[in-house]
């Protein structure tokens, strides 16, 4: 039997974009502004129906390039607008100016972001290489597994960014989340209304009454600064996620944070990995607990702010980790997420540390298996008792 | 690989004949039944009449695994043009069933395929689509004879639930409901084999 999590809950089926359009819905911003392209294409399409319906108030910009869509996105969100919009791929690579501007205007844009590999060669499908090569542009960056990830997490986002004042980014990985049918829990339009609130911004341009200047030439007096207290505030959003996953569970049920745990107690080999390829690992994990294997998987949810110290901490006691990413860095050592994570048990685990090793997978939606991950954790135990490390990266199901 | 506990299945259809909608439609319709679902399309060359793959899976318990699914426990092939073209019997061991649109006989379907005619079911979906839609759509019926083949599942009340589906998708064209409808409760009749 299908069960809720809260009594109030709606067993659905829907795709990861049919639920992150539901949740916009709910959420009903003042504007969206946006440009079709596959695999996002249906979350605004089906968010445009629905403004054509008038179901909901929202005003829907049809622009013409993703460019466009985020400049709409920082002139409605800079007049005080609660605003949201959708991309893939190379339209988020389009938006790429603008991402920044954003960020640095502090305006808490929500934008649902369906993984797409990067061209050229061209692909429409899943790979993390998008997002990860924005991860620096000073945008929230939260991953959902599957649907109902994907579907909390827009709600949470919301809030996130508003109280942030940062722009937060909400992503599926393409065509295995975002057009796959799953069950997916949604909760009354009411509920998600009052858990998101009324957006008051605390500046709006078009507030005539209290006029001020956004967006103005800041050489070497203030820059500097500016660009600090945005990495301040990237820093301090850690918090903020954390409080509002609190109260995300309080009111529907659902516990977050910043990366999920799963059997990590006792592990003695575990797996970090962000996105859909964490729920087949977890059924490889659940073989080898079994067996007898202590295994575990630490799954990322929140990739910005990173959790540095707490997944140090963490992985203090696993003797072997492999960090899998999906998404490469051409010719630098290693992939993001590895970086990340060595850096952190670098800097934070206080000498005692796992042996890491990398693995590059799924690019261009490339199959990852079962037997796949079996073989990755083989490798780990095998780490464990004492056999070299040798290759740090390496890649998965790669011809 | 651990001891299956859930159900997978393979669609094998082309482009236009509504292999993605008929997973879709299934999974919506299990659930309903208060399973766990997931219904995914294989997406690749998206054109009329090329060689498409749409897939389901259903378990008593949340479904976690978001990998192709390559040992199905049933395969659902819209045209039979397909099993010439396309390996449609891969993975399906000794214990997969295989449901064929065509107007042939489980004997001569499972020779064509080379697998036991124990594993082999047939129903003319595409002549049932003719005479109750009007056209050569075979996606509702070979969901039909699937509700049937994969046995567990109420006929009446998967017919309830699609019936309201079809009356959502369908709102500006309420003329195809009842065809669609009659094509599921025909082919779920007519469907032959083991």
């Amino acid at each position: 039997m299908v069960l809720t999590t809260n009594p109030k809950g709606k067993i659905v089926a829907k795709t990861g974009n049919e639920a992150m359009a539901e949740a916009m819905r709910q959420i009903a911003p003042d504007v969206v502004a946006a440009y079709p392209i596959t695999p996002a294409t249906e979350i605004v399409q089906i968010f445009s129906q629905f403004v054509a319906d008038g179901v909901v108030p929202t005003e829907y910009v049809a622009v013409e390039s993703e460019h466009s869509a985020m400049s709409a996105c920082i002139g409605s969100s800079a007049a005080g607008a609660r605003t949201m919009t959708g991309t893939s791929s190379q339209g988020l690579a389009l938006m790429w100016e603008m991402l920044y501007i954003a960020a640095g205007l502090r305006l808490p844009i929500v934008m649902a972001v369906v993984n797409r590999a990067l061209s050229s060669p061209i692909n429409i499908h899943g790979d993390q290489s998008d997002t990860m090569g924005a991860r620096d542009a000073g945008w929230i960056q939260i991953y959902s597994e599957n649907s109902q990830e994907a579907y909390d997490n827009m709600i949470q986002g919301m809030k996130i960014a508003e109280q942030a004042k940062l722009p937060t980014m909400v992503t599926t990985d393409g065509f295995i989340i975002s057009h796959c049918m799953e069950v997916v829990e949604t909760m009354p339009d009411d509920m998600v209304k009052k858990f998101v609130g009324e957006y008051k911004p605390e500046r709006a341009l078009l507030d005539v009454k209290k006029p001020y200047t956004l967006g103005a030439l800041d050489l070497q007096d203030y820059y500097f600064e500016h660009r600090y207290q945005l990495a301040d505030a990237m820093n301090k959003s850690k918090q903020i996620i954390l409080d509002v996953a609190k109260d995300f569970e309080k009111e529907f049920g659902r516990k977050y944070d910043l990366y999920e745990k799963y059997r990590m107690d006792d592990a003695e080999v575990a797996l970090v990995i962000i996105g859909s390829a964490a729920g087949t690992s977890k059924v490889v994990v659940d073989e080898l607990r079994e067996k007898g294997v202590k295994a575990g998987l630490i799954k990322i949810r929140v990739f910005r702010p990173f959790p540095h110290q707490e997944l140090a901490k963490d992985l203090a006691n696993v003797k072997a980790v492999a960090v899998l990413d999906r998404s490469d860095s051409c010719a630098a050592s290693t992939a993001p997420l590895y970086a990340e994570v060595t850096s952190a048990l670098f800097t934070h685990s206080g000498g005692k540390a796992p042996k890491v090793v990398n693995y590059v997978y799924g690019l261009g939606g490339r199959d990852i298996t079962l037997e796949h991950v079996g073989e990755v954790f083989d490798r780990l135990v095998e780490i464990k008792d004492g056999a070299k490390v040798g290759e740090i990266l390496k890649y998965i199901n790669l011809r | 690989m651990a001891e299956k506990k859930m159900i997978e299945i393979r669609w094998h259809g082309r482009g236009g004949q509504g292999a993605k909608t008929a997973a879709l439609l299934f999974a919506e319709t299990v659930l309903a039944t208060g399973k766990y679902v997931q219904a995914f399309p294989e997406y690749g060359p998206e054109r009329m009449g090329a060689p498409v793959q749409s897939f389901d899976r259903i378990s008593d318990s949340p479904i976690t695994v978001h990998c192709a699914v390559t040992e199905p426990d049933f395969v659902v092939i819209l045209d039979p043009s397909l099993m010439d073209s396309v390996p449609v019997t891969d993975g399906i061991g000794g214990k997969g069933k295989v449901i064929v649109n065509t107007s042939f006989s489980v004997e001569d379907t499972a020779k064509h395929l080379g697998i036991p005619s124990s594993q082999v079911y047939v129903v003319n979906a595409s002549q049932i689509a003719v005479e109750t839609i009007g056209m050569n759509i075979p996606n509702t019926p070979m969901f039909g004879a699937l509700v049937k083949v994969v046995g567990d599942l109420n006929l009446e009340s998967v017919l309830d639930d699609t019936k309201k589906k079809l009356e959502l998708k369908f709102r500006h064209k309420p003329q195809v409901i009842e065809g669609n409808l009659q094509s599921i409760r025909r082919a779920f009749n007519e469907v032959q084999g083991a």
